[in-house]
């Protein structure tokens, strides 16, 4: 019956000391406002890494070559040339639910056009590499089947090289010279960005893996294969057939290990995104103590502004308020201050992840989740931190309080 | 019973525990305060009358014997009970004002009205706020903080907040206590006025002649009543103040 004219009686007092509310819910903006900036930044991390993993393509599997041993000396990924061109055709032919494979050849070059040059890396693929990764033309048109059937001398560009090498012309129709041979540029690709790995992705030369084996890079085996399921529920099983298949093709006795790794996108994407979930976790907890802080500063001045207003309580007790009434009013008091301090901190975090994004250019994403419980948190903690100071509040008896000095 | 008594007290005991010791406050009082009477309560300190004034204030409960206020038994209601009848039946006036500072008049003045069962609106609370400021001779003060008002004027604000419940009984503590003489009499002349339109009017103070403003003196000491008497010549604040004028005016003539 009471409620009403309490939160009037509660507002009243908030109002009556206005520098002690607002520095009391300094606490609490401060430390929503860290967690909501915190979590931001590591959420948009988290998004950044897994629209690169998505960059990727969908539903990819890779096969990559495995490493040598040779005198004790141990090379990378693909240096064993396990992978051979009829290997990528028997995954074509045999492995059901296939939509796409491109067998990938990589070397890092000079290229040149006119009187520019400019150091790239020459990617080998097929004509499907494009529908695999994703990855459309901005400009002119992909190489085609034909084109890798006969080495054809064409190639596609990334935005990077494009403009390093023909500036503001289109370089579509021109000759790019790699390693002395001339090319002729069929596209532009769209822009992607940095890899996960921080690699410009857009600093690329893409041509026929055949034309690359041929005339550039020479020698028979394949770096990867790049092969894409149509359907997401394939792809577990179309990875142990693409496993079976391979061992099968180079004669690994069983015991034996693989000569090559296969990886699916879900666990590469998984690998990358755990960092980041970790960093969202400790920025997030890191934030969190300040909040704690917070409370427990509400606490301290609520506590102070019980022994301070004694007298209050006991003129408040005098004219007819009940323990309750006291017990109602400081707790609406914290958790007025908890509750206006959150919603100020929550401006105030979004805020700060927006200039954050706008000047150091980190991809910050804030979630509607972690607005609304960082609210209910922070109404939490003025429940929680007032209800001690309050209850004292309420317990005082009104001869003493109104004889206190 | 009943004889017109605003306020009955049957026998009333108060015993204080400290530890084992038990200390007597009050050993055995019996009062009937009519309608509109305006009675002094008096009494060294140590004398229980302010442990009587809390009991007749329903802030404590007498260890032994009845008390009825309005015609109905208060002596063994529980703290919301009596807070509730705090709220309808008494008002409060202290030595100390006990304003709530950093507060306009308005505002003290409807404290009572918050923790009243009838919810009013903020135009209602306010016109009744300044309607019973108006009636102390506050009227156009409403906004003032207690800071900016003398020791008189904040008493005033103290005494329109004891009425806005329209209580059966008003409870001053020592209300001239903090103040100047010339002051006191103007309160006392603000009682006397209240007590013209018949409201009773409890009144705690140990000077002689802030009590003969009263109708009745109740002189208390060592917890019992030592003597009730009527007072002869009740001294009227109207002649008091010209008395003082007519002084002042000799000094500096």
């Amino acid at each position: 019956m009471r409620v009403g004219s309490t939160f009037n009686v509660a507002f009243r007092a908030l109002r009556r000391n206005k520098l002690r509310s607002v520095l009391t819910a300094l606490g609490i903006i401060i430390g929503v406002g860290a967690v909501i900036a915190m979590v931001g930044i590591g959420n948009g991390a988290k998004a950044q890494v897994e629209a690169q993993i998505a960059s990727l393509g969908q539903n990819v599997i890779l096969i990559f070559s495995g490493s040598t041993t040779s005198s004790g000396i141990r090379t990378g990924w693909g240096g064993a040339g396990t992978l051979k061109i009829e290997d990528a055709e028997a995954i074509r032919r045999e492995v059901p639910g296939v939509a796409g494979v491109s067998e990938e050849v990589v070397s890092t070059t000079q290229v040149a056009a006119g009187n520019q040059n400019w150091f790239t890396r020459i990617y080998g693929e097929s004509a499907d590499y494009f529908d695999i990764r994703q990855w459309p033309l901005a400009d002119g048109a992909p190489f085609t089947p034909q084109d890798v059937r006969s080495a054809n001398k064409v190639c596609v560009i990334g935005r990077t090289t494009a403009t390093q090498i023909y500036g503001n012309e289109d370089p579509v129709g021109q000759i790019l010279r790699v390693k002395e041979v001339p090319f002729t540029i069929t596209g532009v690709l769209t822009p992607k960005g940095l890899s996960p790995q921080g690699v410009d992705q857009d600093d690329i030369v893409i041509m026929p893996y055949t034309s690359a084996m041929k005339r550039v890079i020479g020698g028979t085996n394949l770096r990867n294969i790049n092969v894409q399921i149509g359907d997401a529920r394939q792809v577990e099983a179309a990875q142990q057939q693409i496993i079976a298949l391979l061992r099968q093709r180079h004669n690994i006795r069983p015991g034996r290990d693989d000569d090559f790794t296969v990886r699916n996108q879900q666990e590469i994407a998984e690998a990358a995104t755990a960092t980041s979930r970790v960093m969202t976790l400790l920025l997030g907890a890191i934030a969190g103590v300040s909040l704690v802080v917070g409370g427990i500063g509400i606490m301290n001045i609520m506590l102070v502004s019980v022994t301070e207003r004694t007298r209050e309580i006991g003129v408040r007790m005098a004219v007819g308020a009940h323990g309750n009434d006291i017990l109602t009013q400081f707790l609406i008091e914290a958790v007025t201050l908890s509750s206006v301090g959150g919603v100020i901190g929550i401006i105030c975090g979004i805020g700060a992840s927006r200039i954050l994004s706008a000047y150091a250019h980190w991809p910050t994403l804030i979630s509607l989740s972690s607005i609304l419980i960082a609210f209910l948190f922070s109404a939490a903690v003025g429940v929680f931190f007032g209800f001690y100071p309050a209850r004292q509040a309420a317990r005082l008896d009104p001869i003493e309080a109104l004889r206190y000095e | 019973m009943n004889n017109g008594a605003v306020v009955k007290l049957i026998d009333v005991h108060k015993v204080y525990r400290t530890g084992e010791m038990e200390v007597p406050a009050v050993r055995g009082v019996s009062l009937d305060i009519r309608r509109a009477e305006f009675v002094a309560l008096m009494g060294a300190s140590g004398s229980g009358k302010s442990t009587l004034m809390n009991i007749l204030g329903c802030l404590d409960r007498p260890t032994s014997g009845r008390y009825f206020l309005d015609d109905a038994d208060v002596s063994g209601l529980d703290r919301d009970r009596l807070a509730d009848i705090r709220n309808r039946k008494i008002g409060f006036v202290f030595q100390n004002f006990n304003l709530l500072p950093r507060t306009s008049a308005r505002e003290n003045v409807e404290l009572p009205l918050l923790y009243n069962p009838q919810r009013l609106t903020n135009a209602q609370l306010r016109e009744k706020a300044d309607r019973v400021l108006a009636s102390v001779g506050l009227a156009g003060r409403e906004d003032h903080h207690p800071s900016q008002l003398s020791g008189g004027q904040q008493q005033r604000v103290a005494i329109a907040r004891a009425l806005i419940n329209d209580p059966e009984v008003v409870l001053a503590d020592e209300p001239t206590g903090n103040l100047d003489s010339r002051t006191s009499i103007e309160i006392m002349g603000i009682f006397q006025q209240l007590n013209e339109r018949g409201i009773t009017i409890v009144m705690v103070t140990h000077e002689q002649d802030i009590a003969s403003y009263a109708q009745r003196n109740v002189v208390m000491r060592d917890g019992i009543v030592l003597s009730d008497r009527v007072v002869s010549q009740q001294s009227t604040a109207e002649a008091e103040l010209e008395k003082a004028a007519r002084s002042t005016r000799e000094e500096a003539g």
